[in-house]
């Protein structure tokens, strides 16, 4: 089954459109959708969720279409964090868990407590008092506490160090030990991306520009350092992106189109972004 | 059982799984009928992707060094001595192709390298 399955998506706003987004995000797996700010991530992600009507296309969340009366009750099966966290501000951890166990019908408590566990996270503390790196864990632990199957996070480790992020991303590998869970998150770092995700979703300009599995991208992509000349014997069909200096070219290649005697290096997700999104402007 | 990714290798990583998974059987450190840890659990374990793995495991059982049992798993399949053989001589192929190579490159004859050779197996 499919986590998540999107086609046709498109949305119009006075000055951005959102164009005919295709994704299929298989059960079991994680995505990561990258794209420059105001692409169309937030909007993509709030069109799976129906939070914003799609003016054409389609959803279907777990198996269930998203305009259907079924998806409310779905909704208790997705965790969503956004890029910021809010809770009451002079509430803690305790009183989250209330709130929570209030508000999700298959709020499971021990599970949440564990959580505050291995995220380190004070139970009194009040939520202003929070870090942002405790805010977003909080959130975090909120999203996993209600037997989630599938989390959709947005920039959910933008401005976390490091450390943080990496703790973050252990818990997504984790939680997606299950095949059941899946995991769809945006994020501008997209070596954290490249770290977990085993789908890539590129959005360029409102344009989905591939959604592809990672490691064929990175099979499939390399990186050319080479004089001018040198570059001039390649087949211009095997170049997707090019820097030229006075000194050389450096380009990404599609590496089966280019002839053995060249040196490849790996392209990294963020270099194949990069390059594709330059050659668009 | 090691397996070591390498993001420096430019060996694509379902190779890379691939091959030492082949390794550790042919070596003997899987021993026949030994359980591998479930595609997701390695997958997750060595933090790469659950279809990459997949793949390899597909590629494993293909070529005979493993099999799949519906809702338990994947195991080591009894060692073929005839695949075996096969990967040996194709391994032993490719290392006199580039002997074949370095001599033309040095205008060798056959004959010298029938003496090399011979002179290494005296030492054995």
């Amino acid at each position: 089954m499919n986590a998540i399955e999107t086609k046709g998506l498109c949305k119009t706003y006075d000055d951005f459109k959102l164009d005919s987004i295709d994704l299929v995000l298989p059960s079991g797996c994680i995505m990561g959708l990258v794209g420059e700010n105001g692409a169309g991530k937030s909007t993509t992600m709030e069109l799976i969720m129906n939070t914003v009507k799609s003016d054409a296309g389609q959803v279907t969340v777990l198996g269930t279409d998203n305009k259907s009366s079924d998806f409310r009750k779905l909704k208790e099966e997705i965790g969503v964090v956004l890029d910021e966290a809010y809770f009451p501000l002079v509430l803690n951890a305790k009183d989250v868990n209330i709130v929570m166990k209030n508000t999700y019908g298959n709020w499971d408590e021990n599970c949440f407590y564990d959580y505050l566990g291995k995220f380190s996270l004070p139970i009194k503390k009040q939520f202003k008092d929070f870090s942002r790196g405790m805010k977003m864990k909080l959130a975090i632990a909120v999203a996993l506490s209600h037997n989630s199957k599938l989390l959709i996070l947005d920039e959910a480790t933008s401005g976390l160090d490091p450390m943080v992020r990496d703790e973050i991303l252990d818990i997504f590998n984790d939680f997606t030990r299950d095949e059941t869970h899946s995991v769809l998150l945006s994020s501008h770092i997209v070596s954290d991306l490249e770290k977990i995700c085993d789908y890539i979703a590129f959005i360029h300009k409102g344009k989905l520009v591939f959604c592809e599995e990672k490691d064929r991208l990175l099979d499939k992509y390399g990186v050319v350092r080479l004089s001018k000349a040198d570059f001039d014997v390649i087949p211009r069909s095997a170049v997707k992106g090019k820097k030229v200096t006075d000194y050389g070219v450096e380009a990404l290649v599609i590496r089966d189109a280019v002839s053995g005697a060249i040196a490849i290096e790996r392209a990294s997700i963020e270099d194949i972004i990069l390059y594709i999104a330059k050659e668009d402007k | 059982m090691d397996v070591i990714i390498s993001n420096a290798s430019g060996q694509p990583i379902y190779e890379q799984i691939f091959t030492q998974i082949k390794n550790n059987i042919i070596s003997g450190r899987l021993k026949e009928g030994d359980a591998l840890p479930s595609i997701r659990v390695l997958a997750k374990d060595l933090r790469i992707s659950v279809i990459t793995t997949k793949r390899a495991y597909e590629e494993l059982e293909k070529a005979g060094y493993i099999y799949t049992v519906a809702a338990k798993g994947c195991f080591v399949a009894e060692k073929n001595v005839e695949v075996i053989r096969e990967e040996r001589l194709k391994e032993i192929e490719e290392h006199l192709k580039i002997v074949s190579g370095l001599a033309a490159n040095c205008n060798l004859s056959d004959g010298e390298i029938y003496e090399i050779y011979n002179l290494i197996k005296k030492e054995g």
